[in-house]
């Protein structure tokens, strides 16, 4: 089974990019489970056809800690089995430790266990790695490996660096990788010529270049992954392309982080003066 | 020899405490709740912690202590705490009918960020809190300051919430008395009452955590200050606090808000702390002290006279909570002693600088440290001994193991009584310490000395 987990800045496209993903390795016959760890609970929509499910805190919160697994559950697009950790409204409570308590719920419930066959666990992981909780799939092998999402935008790869310094610290202890990073196309000028080099200055790899394409968004209004809505379109090749890339990755590392200034000078390099 | 592994050679430490002299905020929060008249104390995190405070508390004043807990659970953690204080609040006040909750917050909550303000205000809108009712609240996380914060942070929400000014002057004067016993408070009570001020002491413990044993379990008992006594405090002439660390945030508080001017002075333990306190007392309520008083202070006079010879030249070392350490300081040096080793637990940047002026004379190489460990109190005995040691009751191991005299002082006293019977400030309290102070001392001269010099007459 590969444990894998998306990270990247808010917004860039994690869920959009996961699920069409695993849409794309469900198609290739895979058995796969997505585990939400984001409190808004929209990271299986688009497998699901819509917000569905109970998440798995608020089964914890109404039920109490007798909570079957298949209460949790839901099998969307493709057969994959979608989770949402849930968390609390914003501005309350700690959604950090809510993801905790999810993983560790999910591991006791044994979602992950052998008899289960899955072949691929996919993580995806809120925003930036705010605190400790939401570094949980990284922790203690639960993860295996790392892909960011990014794209030629300074925040976007700032937020990248940023979490391979946490990578870093938890592959050092845990045996975490970075598999790679998905580059999601914002038509930022010199984009892909960017990310290759930010990529290969953090000793990984930019494992696919996924266009812009409104295909997405049409398919998203529609509460559904691309692949599912129109299996012919060319953005659906695009996921497919990137769902192949994973499976075959054999080329895992532990990121260099690089300094701020460093940073700014491939902005300055590939974006702002070509 | 229960602490053999204590190393005579001090080196450098940063990032470990062993044998911490100082323990959780929300200890001195539900302390300074329980010196409100029939108020429920309420801690807002998980049950353990509420355990914990509780009988630590118990094991102190041997008395039950009664608080709330919003026990939280994992859920709890995840969505925050604020169901459970709803319901909270709703169950104290159907079930046990208290006239007022001091809630204080965790570790816990204040890590997940729960806004108290915002509950309560909630729990008022959803008509939770009886009419004529109150809560009070403090934030204490335990990992900022110690037990004495907890202490001074619910003091000053007592003012905060609760004072008012009506526009006329009520002729009395508020005293907050510090993180001290039951007999403390009942002592500057009396002390005051003696001089013909009226006071409004808070907290008040005299009467809740020294109630006598009726054969009847009362739930609130007697003593404490009331909530109106408490709204009133902004109409008060002035407010004198005792103790800088325990007592000042509070104070400033109603100066800030009413202009009730305070007078900060240390806590009246010893002779001259205590002249401070009472000439503070006949200022502020402009009367003259009477004989009773002024002779009381002649008789603790006179033991200093008296057993001079006792006291003089004899090394000290203290450890405890930083207004207790500073009036201590003061009052055994006036006696000649030297003190040489004085330590809180309590991080306070003045404190080093506080003490060093009172010993600079007598003890110009005193070690002094806050926000420090027993550990290095017991390497600093190991280095060069000390003839006397007050203390908490942890300090009972360094005691037994360097065999010194040892005063059980401060707070928390977990294996005697006493102390929350017999004060330790005032006149009265003074002479109490000193009685104290001479008995381990002549003991430890009879248990040692040759035969020729075992003296019948002392």
């Amino acid at each position: 089974m590969r444990k894998v987990a998306i990270y990247g800045k808010g917004g860039i496209g994690k869920s959009t990019t996961t699920q069409n993903t695993v849409a794309g390795l469900a198609g290739m016959g895979k058995k796969i489970m997505v585990v939400g760890c984001d409190p808004k609970a929209d990271s299986t929509r688009l497998l699901l056809g819509g917000l569905a499910q109970k998440s798995v805190l608020d089964t914890l919160r109404t039920e109490g800690e007798d909570i079957a697994l298949d209460d949790i559950r839901k099998v969307g697009f493709g057969g994959a089995i979608c989770v949402e950790s849930g968390g609390p409204e914003p501005g309350v409570g700690c959604a950090g430790r809510g993801i905790v308590t999810s993983v560790n719920l999910l591991e006791q419930l044994g979602a992950y266990a052998d008899t289960e066959k899955l072949d691929y666990v996919f993580y995806d992981v809120l925003g930036d790695v705010v605190c400790g909780g939401f570094a949980m799939p990284m922790r203690e092998g639960k993860a295996r490996e790392i892909y960011i999402v990014v794209s030629g935008e300074m925040m976007a790869m700032y937020a990248a660096n940023n979490i391979c310094k946490g990578i870093v610290k938890f592959a050092e202890a845990g045996g975490v990788r970075l598999g790679g990073l998905i580059c999601n196309s914002r038509k930022v000028d010199n984009e892909e010529r960017m990310i290759k080099a930010f990529a290969e200055k953090l000793g990984t790899q930019m494992i696919y270049f996924v266009p812009r394409d409104n295909m997405v968004q049409r398919a998203e209004i529609n509460r559904k992954t691309v692949i599912e809505f129109d299996r012919t379109a060319a953005q659906a090749d695009h996921y497919r392309n990137l769902a192949k890339a994973i499976d075959t990755n054999d080329f895992f590392v532990i990121p260099k982080p690089m300094t701020g200034d460093d940073l700014e000078k491939i902005l300055i390099d590939y974006g702002i003066v070509n | 020899m229960l602490l053999r592994h204590t190393t005579k050679e001090i080196k450098p430490r940063e990032a470990l405490l062993i044998n911490p002299a100082k323990t959780c905020q929300p200890i001195g929060a539900m302390y300074a709740a329980l010196g409100i008249h029939a108020c429920l104390p309420h801690s807002h995190g998980s049950q353990g912690c509420c355990a914990y405070h509780r009988s630590t508390l118990s094991r102190h004043y041997k008395e039950p202590i009664l608080a709330g807990t919003s026990s939280f659970t994992e859920g709890s953690s995840v969505f925050g705490g604020q169901a459970n204080l709803l319901e909270a609040i709703n169950n104290i006040f159907t079930v046990y009918d208290p006239e007022i909750v001091a809630v204080h917050t965790t570790c816990l909550s204040e890590t997940i960020g729960d806004d108290l303000p915002q509950i309560i205000s909630k729990a008022r809108d959803e008509g939770k809190i009886p009419k004529g009712k109150y809560i009070i609240h403090a934030n204490t996380p335990s990992y900022v300051g110690s037990h004495v914060t907890g202490f001074a942070n619910m003091c000053k929400s007592m003012v905060t919430y609760l004072a008012e000014k009506s526009g006329g002057k009520k002729e009395q004067v508020n005293i907050i008395p510090g993180f001290t016993e039951p007999a403390d408070m009942r002592e500057i009570k009396r002390l005051a009452g003696a001089l013909g001020v009226k006071t409004v002491i808070f907290p008040d413990t005299s009467d809740v955590l020294d109630a006598p044993q009726t054969g009847k379990h009362v739930f609130y008992p007697a003593g404490g200050v009331t909530v109106s006594e408490l709204r009133s405090t902004g109409d008060s002439i002035g407010t004198i606090a005792l103790g800088m660390t325990a007592s000042a945030s509070a104070a400033k508080a109603l100066d800030a808000k009413f202009k009730v001017p305070c007078e900060i002075l240390n806590l009246p333990i010893g002779l001259r702390a205590t002249d401070a306190f009472v000439d503070a007392l006949r200022k502020m309520g402009s009367v003259a002290v009477p004989d009773v008083v002024t002779e009381e202070r002649g008789r603790l006079l006179d033991i200093i006279t008296d057993m001079h010879q006792y006291f003089y030249g004899k090394k000290v070392a203290l450890f405890g909570d930083p207004d207790q350490m500073v009036s201590l300081a003061g009052f055994l040096t006036d006696l000649d002693m030297k003190v040489v080793y004085v330590l809180t637990g309590t991080a306070d940047g003045k404190f080093a600088e506080r003490i060093r002026e009172i010993t600079k004379e007598t003890a110009p190489q005193a070690k002094v440290a806050a926000n420090a460990d027993l550990f290095t109190l017991h390497q600093w005995i190991k280095n060069e001994k000390v003839d006397l040691l007050l203390g908490n009751t942890y300090g009972k191991y360094i005691a037994r193991d360097e065999d010194i005299p040892f005063i059980r002082f401060g707070f928390p006293i977990l294996d005697r009584i006493g102390h929350s019977y017999f004060p330790s400030v005032g006149y009265y309290g003074g002479m109490l310490l000193l009685q104290k102070i001479l008995n381990a001392l002549m003991d430890r001269q009879d248990r040692d000395c040759p035969e020729h010099q075992f003296e019948l007459v002392m």
